[in-house]
């Protein structure tokens, strides 16, 4: 029994692959096996050795299966690692290309800006870029013979022969959303209306498009410095630290009292840092409503009052983002698309912080 | 605008510094753009005399010259003729900076001889264009600065220069008093008084001027006096150097008079050769076509309704703008018609920018000029003349009258409180009404003849606040308009123009903004370059159309990085596309062009050429982002830029389009220089159907617990028959159970003949109730052969 044991045992450690285990399980435990034949012999004996020996074959023949089953696993698992070691890849290869998104400086900027100014209640309005005579200059206040006009450098599109009509234009500014939310919603108001505006002008500072924000607020208290006060907190939050402004009169004809307005920077080796230094920089142009204005978009200037205010989107994106060059923006460069682009899932909002 | 410090302190009492007036401009908002110190760039500079000179040994033309200077005695040689002992001089030492000849000294070594520094030339110290001999000053003293030499003895030189952006609206600022009435109200020094002593008569003038009745309107005031005997020349020096300061050229003195008072006092003028001039002068309307030299001796033909002024001869001038050639004043004229007329500045501005002259009369006409100050503005040139250059004044020779400008608004002292959040005493509100030149008058404003601007109370409050000075303004927080959290602002098409341009680019495309204008052969190629559609004056050619579509945009952007070596391109755009001229005639897209290869060759072998299914496959993501519904109709016929049978048109029924995908027609690639394949996408965000539903809550989870089981069919259909016409006819077979048909498999040809192909679909079907058995899916096979092959004629493959 012991011998048999040691026998069977010692051939299971010595199998070097699953067909000697196999031979090894049939001598064994096959039908004509050593064990199945000691098995057989049982009935021939005495109940007493019955006794003894059917427990003790039983036995026998359960280690000689654990034995096979570790010894065919073990063996499978030396199959595998021996597989496992001729499949090396150099996984310092590179993997296969995936194209990498970017958003655009004045896509990101505008998002930006419209969480900040969503949280102090501002919706967004918009308006048509071709825009009418009417909402682009008279409505605002400027006549047509009015010199500010002039000084535009508007883009007009072509009329037909004959046409009494003035041209439409290529709107200048987004003010005349101005009077189209206005128009459409009456007062109280909060609104900006993100968008392009068109001007006749190409060189090292100026783009013949450009993009610029409005901000329009009417209530029956605003003053201008709750103006001062939205436009500081609003280059704060935008720029990520504590910006002083500057009121400096100015004229638009739009707005009455009208006031250029500065922010606090610091110029060095050429690069201007917002938000520090003692130098002044500007940067937007707002005022008080004029009360012309909103008369012509239908509310009553006696009733409402309150500010309007227009900032360059690429201007503020150049100052943050430290982009040099404003013609770049409308160029399509990949080199300047990938550097000054954003990841599509670097949404800003306010609990998250605007940029990272 | 420009002027100096001197022409300033000429209307101005005042000790301010130039950096101290300078600040307080801008704040006014008379906004500094520039000011030019010469004394800044001359301050290192100091006197010495020369008290030995004698020749270089190894140079004919060089002194040895030895200077006495603040910093003792220095050697220095110089190749001036004029040098010589006991002369007076400006000298330069090492370390200084010599600006006419942009050059910093050092310690210098001419010809073996040592040399500490150089003495001055005017062109060297950009004085003037002198360069004859060093500068021999006939007084001061050694170890002088040579600024404060000049400041005594020529201080034109070191006058400093002071340019100022002008807004729109202030006229009156375009003359120097207007400036120094600013800064007096301000408190930055005393305006001082303007008087003149007329010019008494002296002779009676046969001269007249007559206004047409139709013209009074444009020109209600015109007076004038004729000066005889006159004798012109060159301007007395003062004046020069003044025109000269400020970028004008001194021309002869009856010409730099008219000038002078331009930007003096803001008073246009025009002064005619009376002996040119044939019978009287009449201001009227041009009946349009007539022509005129003008004084830039370029010949203008008038438009019809222009305002002129015509004699005998015809047309001499064209009125507030510019003067006529043949009238215009010579060195040899000595009798002169002097001109002071108002003209109406809308008139003005009309006729100006019909025949695009741009003069400093008209610039003052259209922004204002103060119509009163018209008689005395006259008087003003009058005594100069003859002052200066002799001759004998007749009458006032006078048509029509000053204009009736008068008007008072009513000043309440707390609208400025109200409006601009600053709190100013009205005692002082007062106060700087009145030094602006408003006559007060109970709380009546009453607004001064040069402020055409202020056209009602709120111009009075951006008065008071403007002079008070808006530094002084403290922010005050906005209170929000609804207590509480504020709610989301955008709209549900602002929500998912922005869900598509990030999912555009998460999808691997990189955002452009291209401009809104395109050339003429790119906007014709996708349906545009239509009149409607192109600018009256753009910037260049290349820019003269509204773009019809993004995808020229993107595809010149396109061409642009492949000449840069980026050949295969990822490239979207989100705006608007214009289908018109008119306002609203333009339409939003979201447009992307996939271009060359997926990616860079690599070792996977995973790099294809982009095709039709990349685009599609994007616009679909592109379009579910947006909450399109998932289930649409893909129609042809889509628009001539796209491959005529590589094409779809994502719709919602016939007229509703959602967006377009497709491979480029390479007809398009060729004209617009792109190297292939190229396909792309248009997309119309404003066609997505908002949900109907507006809750946040989903429907309820139907899921069953049965096995679904999958079936797979082949069928052998035409070519032509679409893949969607045969997965709809397979899912319409039964919509209860069928729950999914996936198209796997496409084959043509072979041994299938001519003009057949096989589609293999695998169709899903997701029992409800009970388990399927084998002849519940045999039913539905059948039913789903027989569907399929009646809509699209095809045929079980065996």
């Amino acid at each position: 029994m012991e011998e048999l044991r040691n026998k069977y045992l010692d051939l299971i450690a010595r199998a070097a692959d699953e067909a000697t285990i196999e031979d090894v399980r049939v001598a064994a435990l096959g039908k004509k096996g050593e064990v199945a034949l000691k098995m057989r012999e049982l009935g021939g004996m005495s109940p007493e050795e019955r006794q003894i020996m059917g427990p003790a074959l039983n036995a026998l023949k359960d280690e000689i299966n654990t034995a096979l089953t570790a010894k065919k696993a073990a063996l499978a698992d030396a199959a595998l690692d021996e597989r496992l070691r001729s499949e090396w890849l150099d996984v310092s290869l590179p993997v296969r290309p995936r194209r990498m998104g970017t958003i655009h400086p004045i896509s990101q900027v505008t998002e930006e800006v419209m969480a900040i100014l969503a949280d102090m209640g501002f919706a967004v309005a918009e308006g048509p870029q071709i825009e009418s005579d009417w909402y682009n200059f008279d409505a605002l206040n400027m006549p047509s013979h009015h010199s500010a006009r002039a000084e535009m450098d508007t883009f007009y599109m072509k009329t037909p022969a004959g046409s009494k009509e003035p041209p439409a234009v290529l709107r200048t500014h987004t003010s005349p959303v101005q009077i189209r939310a206005l128009e459409k919603n009456g007062a109280p108001i909060r609104v900006i209306a993100p968008g392009r505006v068109y001007r006749a002008d190409y060189d090292q500072t100026h783009t013949p498009m450009f993009n610029q924000v409005e901000g329009l607020c009417i209530d029956k208290n605003v003053s201008m410095a709750n103006l001062k006060w939205v436009l500081e907190e609003f280059l704060s939050a935008y720029f990520g630290k504590r910006v002083k402004t500057r009121f400096r009169a100015s004229h638009f004809p739009f707005t009455e009292p009208s006031a250029e307005v500065d922010v606090q920077c610091q110029w060095n080796n050429g690069y201007v840092t917002v938000g520090e230094g003692n130098d002044w920089l500007e940067i937007l142009g707002s005022g008080m409503v004029h009360p012309k204005v909103l008369q012509n978009a239908g509310v009553d200037p006696k009733e409402w009052q309150g500010f309007a205010f227009g900032i360059g989107i690429d201007r503020i994106a150049m100052l943050k983002y430290g982009i040099p060059d404003l013609r770049a923006f409308f160029d399509s460069d990949l080199r300047w698309l990938r550097h000054y682009g954003f990841a599509a899932l670097d949404v800003p909002t306010l609990h998250g912080g605007l940029s990272r | 605008m420009k002027f100096t410090l001197s022409w300033l302190k000429q209307h101005l009492d005042t000790a301010a510094s130039v950096d101290e007036i300078a600040e307080t401009l801008t704040d006014l908002g008379l906004e500094v753009e520039g000011v030019e110190n010469p004394a800044a760039r001359l301050s290192t500079f100091t006197i010495g005399k020369v008290i030995h000179a004698e020749q270089h040994p190894d140079a004919d033309r060089l002194r040895v010259c030895k200077v006495q200077t603040n910093e003792g005695e220095l050697q220095i040689v110089c190749g001036a003729p004029n040098a010589r002992e006991g002369i007076t001089v400006v000298v330069a030492k090492p370390g200084d900076y010599v600006p006419g000849i942009d050059v910093t000294l050092g310690v210098g070594n001419i010809r073996g001889i040592e040399s500490r520094g150089m003495m001055c030339s005017e062109r060297e110290l950009e004085l003037s264009d002198e360069h004859n001999g060093i500068i021999e000053l006939a007084s001061g003293n050694v170890g002088q600065t040579f600024v404060d030499w000049l400041a005594q003895n020529d201080p034109a030189k070191v006058d400093p220069v002071i340019e100022i952006a002008i807004t729109p609206n202030r006229g009156d600022a375009l003359g120097v008093r207007g400036i120094a009435r600013d800064l007096a109200a301000r408190g930055i020094g005393k305006l001082k008084p303007l008087t003149v002593d007329p010019v008494p008569a002296g002779f009676t003038s046969d001269l007249t001027v007559s206004i047409d009745s139709d013209t009074l309107d444009g020109c209600p005031l015109f007076v004038g006096r004729l000066i005889k005997g006159v004798k012109n020349g060159p301007s007395p020096v003062w004046l020069q150097d003044r025109l000269r300061a400020i970028g004008l050229r001194p021309i002869s003195f009856l010409v730099d008079v008219t000038n002078y008072f331009t930007y003096d006092l803001n008073r246009p003028l025009h002064v005619f050769d009376a002996d040119k001039v044939a019978g009287n002068l009449r201001v009227h309307r041009a009946a349009g076509g007539e022509t005129i030299v003008a004084l830039d001796e370029k010949t203008y033909t008038l438009p019809a309704g222009a305002m002129v002024i015509s004699d005998d001869n015809g047309v001499e001038s064209i009125a507030g703008i510019m003067g006529g050639d043949h009238s215009g004043c010579t060195d040899d004229t000595v009798n002169v018609f002097v001109e002071s007329a108002w003209w109406d500045p809308v008139q003005i501005a009309l006729t100006g920018r019909a025949l695009k002259i741009n003069s400093d009369a008209r610039y003052r006409f259209e922004r204002g000029v103060d119509a009163a100050f018209t008689p005395e503005g006259l008087e003003h040139a009058v005594r100069m003349i003859v002052d200066i250059a002799g001759g004998e004044a007749s009458e006032v020779i006078k048509a029509g009258d000053v204009p009736n400008h008068a008007r008072a608004y009513k000043l309440d002292a707390k609208r400025v409180q109200s409006l601009v959040g600053m709190d100013i005493p009205e005692s002082e509100q007062r106060q700087t009404l009145t030094a602006l030149g408003f006559r007060m008058e109970g709380d009546m404003a009453h607004v001064p003849s040069w402020r055409s601007d202020v056209l009602g109370e709120a111009d009075l409050v951006e008065e008071v606040a403007r002079i008070a000075s808006l530094t002084k303004l403290v922010g005050k927080p906005l209170p929000r308009a609804t207590a509480g959290v504020p709610k989301p602002v955008l709209t549900p098409l602002q929500v998912r123009t922005s869900a598509a341009r990030r999912t555009t680019a998460s999808l691997g495309y990189n955002e452009c903004v291209t401009y809104s204008f395109i050339d003429e052969t790119a906007a014709s190629l996708f349906g545009g370059g239509d009149d409607a559609r192109k600018l009256e004056n753009p910037i260049s050619a290349d820019m003269g159309h509204m773009r019809p579509d993004l995808l020229p945009g993107l595809l010149r952007a396109a061409a642009r990085n492949q000449a840069r070596g980026f050949m295969d391109l990822a490239l979207f755009e989100v705006g608007t596309a214009f289908h018109g001229g008119a306002p609203e005639q333009q339409q939003l897209q979201v447009a992307g062009i996939l271009v060359g290869r997926t990616g860079p060759k690599d070792v996977h072998g995973a790099s294809r050429p982009v095709d039709v299914f990349d685009a599609k496959a994007d616009a679909e993501a592109i379009l579910s982002a947006m909450g399109s519904p998932a289930k649409v109709q893909i129609l042809r016929d889509g628009p001539a830029w796209f491959h005529p049978g590589r094409h779809g048109r994502i719709c919602l029924g016939p007229k509703k389009v959602l967006g377009i995908f497709g491979e480029l027609h390479p007809k398009i690639l060729r004209d617009l220089d792109i190297k292939g394949p190229a396909v792309a996408f248009t997309l119309f965000p404003e066609e997505v159907p908002l949900p109907k539903n507006v809750s946040a809550s989903r429907p309820a989870m139907e899921i069953s617990e049965l096995q679904a089981v999958e079936r797979d069919f082949a069928f052998v259909v035409d070519t032509t028959v679409e893949a969607l016409t045969l997965v709809n006819a397979a899912a319409g077979a039964d919509k209860a159970l069928i729950e999914d048909v996936r198209v796997f498999d496409e084959f043509i040809g072979g041994s299938l003949g001519e003009g057949k192909k096989s589609l293999a679909i695998t169709v899903r079907l997701q029992p409800r109730e009970a388990t399927l058995k084998d002849k519940d899916i045999e039913a539905v096979s059948a039913k789903i052969v027989e569907k399929v092959t009646k809509a699209t004629g095809g045929v079980l493959r065996g």
